[in-house]
């Protein structure tokens, strides 16, 4: 058993107030904040994800507690040191051009920030030179695609594309999702990777970046 | 009395993906024939799920229901070019599902819908974003119908449709729904409201409990037209009862009727 058990107990519950508590004693107690931050927070985080993932919890639930552990990183912020790990990578997410959905991709980042990596979040109808320019600036670990929309899933092989022309296509993994897509299509546009929900969206990117 | 679109063959469905895919017509005609006898008024067809096939899948499923199932379809899919298709296959006025404010889609299915009689549903979602409170959904939803009867097309072969978004996600989208329908339906006397029952529930569990009770809220906000499966006896049950208790059935006769004909439950 961890010695967050509390702490982690409370953000699957999603009780905020025990959380921070739990965080701020955790502290005084002289814990360090990243060790907080990986076997308090993102153990709990995994934890609601798979429950998820397996129809044991509901989105709700999960808003709940991805809240509650934004806060209790606000409270270790700044107690971070120098050399912390603080993200396990970066993800640049966007919904594809012509599709304005954002439901699924909000949930998918807040899962994956949950499980500490970083999100640079592009919003809703993301053209394929856009996905390119800021793979380019930002240098993310993955690019995360999502479309709710059969007529805007050719998008994503576009966005592909303009990551080869853009000689950038083999310096991330690609990762897609959304109400139509199918592994079988992410193996069809050669994506590296599809998540069927927010939770199994974590665990592929964790085994895309060799983490766990 | 409600319009009622049947949603069943809808290619997100297992058994109606592959139905479809081995063009399997008898099955087909049996869940659209199911759906008639149930009370449907409009059959909806979709073949999303066939991605650059879907022009060729409709048109099957168009020729398909109305070789033997003499009522009109609902033609539904995002794609302006599948839509297009199918409407010049189609006997009768079909139900154009559907088209919004997005500039492409609006632009190019504006002369399919004015050279042929049908009927509309005009979606809720605007160029750039996706409405969330109630002045959205009107603001949208009211810039729809004042473009489309300018085009000639007449107010009550207008369907409105609110964009239904998941309580889950934000527990005020039920109200926003329900405050929009009511005031699309005030606000433009003859026209018709219609939505899905099933978004409101995505991410809960026992979702058939939430769109059913969804279903009678609807009802009482002035809602005229839904797109759900006539087959389910919960589902048609909730509907004559909470039409009944909202005025909407005159001396009670089609509650009645569907209990004399052993269809409560």
């Amino acid at each position: 058993m961890s010695e967050f058990q509390v702490l982690s107990e409370a953000v699957i519950k999603g009780d905020v107030n025990t959380a921070l508590a739990e965080t701020r004693k955790a502290l005084d107690a002289g814990s360090n904040a990243q060790e907080i931050l990986d076997n308090g927070l993102i153990t709990a985080m995994n934890e609601v994800g798979d429950k998820f993932s397996k129809g044991l919890l509901f989105v709700p639930q999960m808003l709940r507690s991805a809240k509650v552990m934004q806060e209790c990183t606000k409270t270790l912020q700044p107690f971070f040191q120098e050399g912390d790990v603080t993200s396990k990578g970066k993800v640049l997410i966007g919904t594809v051009k012509g599709d304005l959905h954002d439901i699924g991709k909000n949930l998918v980042s807040m899962m994956l920030e949950g499980a500490g990596f970083t999100i640079v979040d592009l919003g809703v109808d993301v053209h394929p030179d856009k996905f390119a320019e800021k793979t380019g600036e930002v240098k993310p670990d993955i690019v995360a695609m999502s479309a709710l929309l059969s007529t805007t899933m050719p998008s994503m092989p576009q966005t592909i594309e303009a990551l080869q022309k853009a000689k950038l296509r083999d310096s991330v993994k690609i990762m897609i999702g959304g109400a139509p897509v199918t592994e079988k299509y992410a193996r069809e546009i050669k994506a590296d990777a599809y998540g069927s929900d927010a939770g199994t969206a974590v665990n592929k990117a964790k085994s895309l970046l060799g983490i766990d | 009395m409600m319009i009622i679109v049947a949603e069943k063959i809808n290619t997100s469905r297992k058994s109606i993906e592959e139905a479809v895919r081995k063009r399997d017509a008898a099955f087909i005609i049996r869940i659209a024939r199911e759906q008639a006898e149930a009370g449907a008024h409009f059959i909806d067809v979709n073949a999303g799920t066939f991605v650059d096939q879907e022009t060729g899948c409709l048109r099957w499923l168009v020729e398909t229901v109305q070789s033997e199932v003499d009522l009109p379809l609902s033609l539904d899919s995002p794609d302006p070019r599948a839509l297009s298709a199918a409407i010049r296959l189609h006997k009768g006025e079909p139900m154009i599902n559907s088209i919004s404010l997005e500039e492409d889609r609006f632009q190019s299915l504006l002369p399919v819908i004015t050279s042929h009689p049908c009927h509309v549903v005009a979606l809720c979602m605007a160029q750039t974003s996706m409405p969330t409170s109630i002045e959205e959904r009107v603001e949208v939803g009211s810039e729809l119908v004042k473009k489309l009867t300018g085009a000639g097309i007449p107010i009550e072969r207008i369907y409105v449709d609110p964009l239904i978004q998941p309580v889950s996600v934000d527990t005020n989208m039920g109200l926003a729904a329900l405050g929009a329908i009511k005031e699309i339906m005030q606000k433009f006397p003859g026209v018709n409201t219609i939505c899905g029952l099933s978004n409101i529930s995505f991410g809960l569990p026992e979702r058939r409990i939430i769109n059913r009770n969804f279903l009678s809220l609807c009802i009482f906000s002035g809602l005229s037209a839904v797109i759900l499966d006539p087959t389910d006896k919960q589902l048609m049950t909730a509907l004559l009862a909470t039409e009944m208790l909202t005025g909407r059935d005159e001396y009670c006769q089609n509650y009645i009727e569907a209990y004399q004909n052993n269809r409560l439950i």
